[in-house]
């Protein structure tokens, strides 16, 4: 019997319940499956997914659920962020670089029985490049722009300029042709909101028309109906309470180890701590830097990722202060950045010495020039710049955690004492995080020095070098046009080795400019209970569960 | 009896008018942009623009409020900033939630209070009135978040003995026909589903219901302080009555009377109360979606459910004036 | 964590003198214990800078501080650290300073508002009245902490927008509260022969009126300086108390304390006891007061 007619059967059961006043039917609901057979994985998730279409969504809470029930052309080597197949064996680039051919991987269907071809895949390119109006909204297909720059139409012209030309199906392959190079194309296509979805559950269940309020993010499709190739099957998604995944008896690849996986929503950071050490659920992301020691204390897994992440103090250029070169290298000698990561940030954190992390393809090994901490040369500089004992503004966000900042309120007493230290006097401006203080640092330029960072989404430097430094932002108040040109030109690389050697020189030049400075790579990590086995950490955060297993 | 409910249901209206005038303009002077705050942190001036467009606020200010009182009329209060979900659907969703933890809360309140202050008031300055006086003054003077959380960490994680958030198990998958969980497992006969549904409410419950209880608990000891030494109940022990009638048919009926005023004047206080007891355990109620919204300054959010909290105040409160009606027909004539 | 509801009017003993009021609240054990904790209260928060040695909020110690270890008690620090590497003692005993502020302050200018509406409305009457009452039959159909939260959203993180937000709730309570005990009075005789005497309106309301209408609204001012305390916490807890992370503020303490609740339990104890013994000390207080103020107590 299929769950939903369990369900539909037992909510009759219930009506009549109800209408004879009858209490003592006996239900028809099996016992939990614990045990040999599989078992579910309880995972606290922090909000409600945004979508189920993968397409539409760019938050973390979203993409945990899709990493489960899709699947991209291209995937990541299960720990690290590398490229490897996907729902494509392999892949070849032409000369010109603009056109890559894609082997599809042959015997796959949706698991609504939909076959994967060549057809199906370009079908989902084609649906997002013909999207208009609403569709075009910053919020709907965000990484859509971030990525293909654009659309076939749009009223916005920043938006018709795009990179995507066309797809030609064939035998088991196809090509897709890009209007330019794009020198991270093969590791964004392993971002889940290009995951491949059935053509015809897409059509079915309008996937592309307004749903509740309007909103295309709450359509059928989006809430109710997503189809992939993943491991798991989607079964139900009881808003603020839980999302219900089943595995997918069909799946290609390693079927999974549990029957089922509900992401359960608990919204605050202590109660989702809590809820696993009371075992209510089985794991919950993002530990505080807190309660790593005492969870592992009392026997639960901490895994942590690898840092794919930057936490960095930006320097408002627009505040006349922070605009002369020697402020800021005197912010920067004044720093001790080892301080903040063991006063404020997870065990295990590494300090920053540029904008991108280790891990991030255009990391640059050598050559950096560095400012380690020296308060006696902070002084001199701030003497020379006639800066001594001025009043410095110092924006920073409350009620927030972030992969890159755990505790931002804590960071900022942390830097706070660094920069008083050294004859500063300090500012503190503290709003919430959304709106006010993403709208201060985005389009105010009422802003001086300010906590702020990123997670990259794909193994490129594009993810953070690109859309920090890739045009005169209100954010940073800096305007290099040399600069921006050698961003523009890593991005448009041919591939991801000629794009690395490129961003690595724009990483070392950054530094001598200083916008900002690099504080921390933090370690984010999740919590598991002692039972679990078998998960795998992704720097991407993007875990497939396929691999989870619960004993006994 | 009808025409006064109708008469108390005409006065709610000017207040709801003069709520929505507030709400109106407390919006337009929050911090912050609203167009931008609905297109997240990537907006582009372009966007901006269009979203003014299209919910009118390029429009002058007097256009722009009947717009929205337009909008309201229909119980279209716009979408969340913050998730994109119909204000009235996620509304409808979450007040099951904070409905079943209300009534767990008070009826907890009532079932300990109404005792206790009687038995206080009884052996007045006895052990046991110092003992519920104190811990009735407790109550009120221990933030409730921080009773919440006290009560979590001890119940839950030292000792285990309770769950510590959610509502029910989720590995459970039990049926919910009416979104009151207890109430769901009574009735679909899934009776592990109802004990553990009940279990989760519990700490909550306790948290929730201990400012109302403390002052159940002092009302009552003081009114039945205050009938007991009336002419009528001297009357009725002079005239032999057995004490357990004085005390069923005089003492507590009358003494009752302001207890419910007090529970009825409390209905507010518990919606604030459940602000922060649903954050704490996690309950996914109308309180803790209210503390996301402030969180987020998700401004439709917060302006429909005020005015939702504020009709159910008014419905709670009449409901309050009817059964006063009905427990002392003396007030019926007002 | 709305107020303690309402007091039911209580009538005041006509012109009587403060004086027997004293001397009955001297005979309650209550009243003093609740009067002991306020004094002390009191005088901690005046002499706050005297009693350590340290600047509150000063983040001194930073270096000392782990994401999961904070340093306790001992030598220099009688309390140990707080989480951001102040000296604990200091924040407390400042805090002190802090919640009498912003309660007082909060008090009287909901007090002072709500009794100019109450004033007016009770004294003048007609469509004054309604106007008024309208107004504050709106302020109460949400819940006072709602009302707090909307008004501290717009006012921004400034202790002033605590003050006035706490300050607002108020409002509507002390309106009614002074309204319906003016309206007590107004066919009072001694009113009726203040007016048969031709005493002009504002004479009679203000010089005869108001001196008997005060004392309800004394109590509850004294009941709201206890929820005062609590509610500055709660909203801290909705992340709209004060702008400065290390401010020695009791409920802001309280809350960032609860991340560490397991590892340094008294981080959030000690503000959390801190808080209800001052409510506690007013309530006392502002309870026994409602009792000797009752003429039905009289006999008792």
């Amino acid at each position: 019997m299929s769950p939903t007619t369990t369900r539909a059967r037992r909510l009759a059961v219930a009506t009549v319940a109800v209408a004879l006043a009858v209490t003592s039917c006996s239900s028809e609901r099996g016992k939990t499956a614990t045990g040999a057979t599989g078992g579910t994985f309880v995972f606290a998730a922090a909000s409600d997914p945004v979508a189920l279409d993968p397409a539409f969504i760019s938050d973390g809470e979203s993409t945990r659920v899709a990493n489960q029930i899709f699947e991209g052309l291209v995937s990541v080597k299960p720990g690290t962020a590398e490229p490897a197949p996907g729902l494509a064996t392999s892949w070849t680039q032409s000369d010109d670089g603009r056109s890559y051919t894609f082997q599809l991987r042959k015997g796959v269907q949706f698991s609504d029985g939909t076959p994967f071809d060549a057809a199906a895949v370009c079908f989902n390119f084609e649906r997002w490049h013909n999207w208009t109006g609403p569709l075009q909204a910053e919020n709907i297909s965000n990484l859509y722009q971030l990525v293909f720059a654009g659309f076939k139409t749009s009223d916005n012209p920043s938006l018709t300029n795009g990179i995507y030309q066309g797809c030609a199906p064939g035998q088991d392959a196809v090509t897709i042709t890009l209007t330019r190079s794009y020198g991270s194309f093969i590791p964004a296509l392993a971002i889940s909101s290009f995951a491949m979805q059935s053509p015809t559950a897409l059509k079915q269940y309008k996937a592309d028309e307004p749903g509740q309020g309007g909103d295309v993010r709450r359509n059928e499709y989006s809430t109710a109906h997503p189809t992939g190739t993943g491991p798991f099957v989607f079964e139900s998604w009881e808003k603020g309470q839980r999302v219900t995944l089943k595995a997918n008896p069909s799946y290609w690849g390693d079927k999974p180890k549990v029957d089922k996986v509900i992401l359960r929503i608990i919204p605050d950071g202590t109660a989702r701590l809590q809820a696993l050490q009371s075992g209510e659920v089985d794991g919950y992301d993002l530990v505080a830097p807190g309660d790593v020691q005492k969870l592992s204390d009392a026997k639960f897994q901490v895994l942590p990722r690898e840092p794919f992440n930057v936490l960095y103090l930006g320097m408002n250029q627009a505040d006349p202060l922070l605009a002369d070169l020697k402020v800021r290298q005197a912010i920067a000698y004044a720093l001790d950045k080892q301080a903040i990561a063991t006063q404020t940030l997870p065990p295990g954190t590494k300090v920053a010495n540029q904008f991108i992390p280790p891990a991030v393809n255009g990391f640059a090994a050598d050559g950096v020039p560095t400012y380690d901490h020296d308060p006696a040369k902070a002084k001199a500089l701030l003497a020379e710049a006639g800066a001594t004992g001025k009043t410095i503004t110092f924006n920073y966000p409350t009620g927030i955690s972030r992969p890159y900042m755990p505790s931002p309120e804590d960071t900022f007493v942390a830097i706070r004492s660094q920069l008083e230290a050294v004859g500063l006097k300090v500012e503190g401006v503290p709003e919430k995080w959304s709106p006010e203080y993403l709208q201060r640092i985005k389009s105010d330029p009422a802003h001086g020095l300010y906590l702020l960072g990123g997670t990259g989404i794909m193994n490129s430097a594009d993810t953070f070098l690109g859309i920090f430094f890739g045009r005169k932002t209100v954010e940073w108040g800096f305007e290099d046009q040399a600069m921006f040109a050698s961003v523009a030109a890593a991005r448009g690389a041919r591939n991801v080795t000629e794009q690395g050697a490129l961003y690595a020189k724009v990483s070392r030049d950054l530094m001598t400019l200083l916008p900002g400075i690099p504080v921390a790579h933090p370690v984010p990590s999740l919590a598991v209970a002692p039972k679990v086995s078998g998960y795998v950490t992704s720097p991407l955060a993007a875990e497939v569960w396929n691999t989870v297993q619960i004993e006994g | 009896m009808i025409a006064f409910i109708a008469r108390r249901l005409a006065l709610v209206v000017p207040v709801l008018f003069g709520l929505s005038v507030l709400l109106f303009f407390w919006v337009r002077l929050l911090p912050g942009d609203p167009a931008r705050a609905l297109l997240g942190e990537r907006a582009t001036q372009e966007g901006i623009d269009r979203v003014n467009r299209i919910y009118g606020f390029d429009k002058p200010v007097p256009e722009q409020y009947l717009l929205f009182l337009g909008r309201i009329a229909r119980g279209d209060f716009g979408a969340s900033i913050r998730t994109g979900q119909d204000v009235t659907a996620g509304f409808l969703e979450r007040f099951p939630a904070t409905v079943e933890l209300a009534i767990a809360g008070l009826g907890l309140a009532i079932v300990l209070g109404v005792p206790l202050g009687y038995l206080a008031a009884r052996r007045r300055d006895g052990l046991l009135d110092h003992l519920s006086v104190g811990a009735s003054l407790m109550g009120v003077v221990v933030p409730v978040f921080f009773l919440a959380y006290l009560l979590k960490w001890v119940f839950a994680i030292r000792l285990g003995w309770l769950p510590s958030a959610g509502r029910q198990d989720v590995r459970l998958d039990a049926t919910h026909p009416t979104g009151l969980f207890v109430l769901d497992g009574v009735l679909t006969g899934e009776w592990d589903a109802a004990w553990d549904a009940a279990l989760h409410l519990v700490l909550p419950a306790l948290a929730l219901g201990a400012i109302p209880l403390a002052i159940i608990v002092r009302i009552t000891r003081a009114s039945v302080l205050e009938v007991l030494d009336e002419d009528f109940v001297r009357t009725a022990r002079a005239k032999g009555l057995a004490r357990n009638v004085i005390r069923r048919r005089h003492v507590l009926r009358n003494a009752m009377l302001p207890v419910s005023t007090t529970i009825g004047l409390q209905a507010g206080a518990l919606l604030a109360g459940a602000v922060l007891t649903e954050t704490v355990f996690a309950l996914n109620g109308v309180g803790e979606f209210l503390f996301t919204a402030i969180n987020h300054l998700d401004y439709p959010v917060l302006q429909g459910f005020i005015l939702f909290i504020a009709v159910i105040y008014a419905v709670v409160n009449l409901l309050v004036d009817v059964s006063y009606s009905i427990i002392d027909p003396r007030a019926r004539l007002s | 964590m709305s107020a303690p509801a309402a007091p039911p009017p209580v009538t005041v003993r006509v012109g009587g003198s403060w004086r027997p009021v004293a001397r009955r609240l001297v005979r309650r054990p209550a009243a003093l214990v609740g009067a002991a904790i306020v004094l002390l209260f009191v005088l901690v928060a005046v002499f706050a800078p005297l009693l350590t040695p340290y600047q509150p909020g000063s983040a001194e110690w930073a270096g000392l501080i782990t994401p999961s270890s904070v340093p306790g008690p001992g030598p220099g620090h009688l309390l140990g650290l707080d989480s951001f590497g102040s000296d604990l003692l200091t924040q407390l005993v400042h805090g002190a300073r802090q919640s009498l502020t912003i309660g007082v302050t909060a008090t009287a200018l909901g007090l002072a508002v709500g009794s100019a509406l109450g004033l007016l409305a009770g004294g003048l009457g007609g469509w004054v009245d309604t106007a008024a009452m309208r107004l504050t039959d709106v302020m109460l159909s949400i819940p006072a902490l709602l009302l707090a939260v909307s008004v501290a959203a717009v006012m921004g993180r400034s202790p002033l927008a605590v003050m006035i937000a706490i300050a607002a709730a108020q409002v509507p309570v002390f309106a009614r509260l002074l309204r319906g005990s003016m309206l007590a009075q107004r066919n009072r005789d001694y009113v009726v022969a203040a007016r048969s005497l031709g005493l002009s309106r504002g004479r009679i309301v203000l010089g005869e009126m108001l001196p008997n209408s005060v004392g309800p609204v004394i109590v509850q001012a004294t009941l709201v300086l206890a929820t005062a305390t609590i509610e500055v916490a709660a909203l801290s807890f909705l992340g709209l108390g004060q702008a400065d992370p290390t401010v020695a503020e009791w409920g802001r303490m309280l809350v960032k304390a609860q991340a560490r609740l397991e590892t340094a339990p008294h981080l959030a104890l000690l503000p959390g006891v801190c808080i209800a013994v001052t409510a506690l000390g007013f309530t006392l207080i502002g309870e026994a007061l409602r009792e000797v103020l009752d003429p039905k107590n009289t006999t008792r």
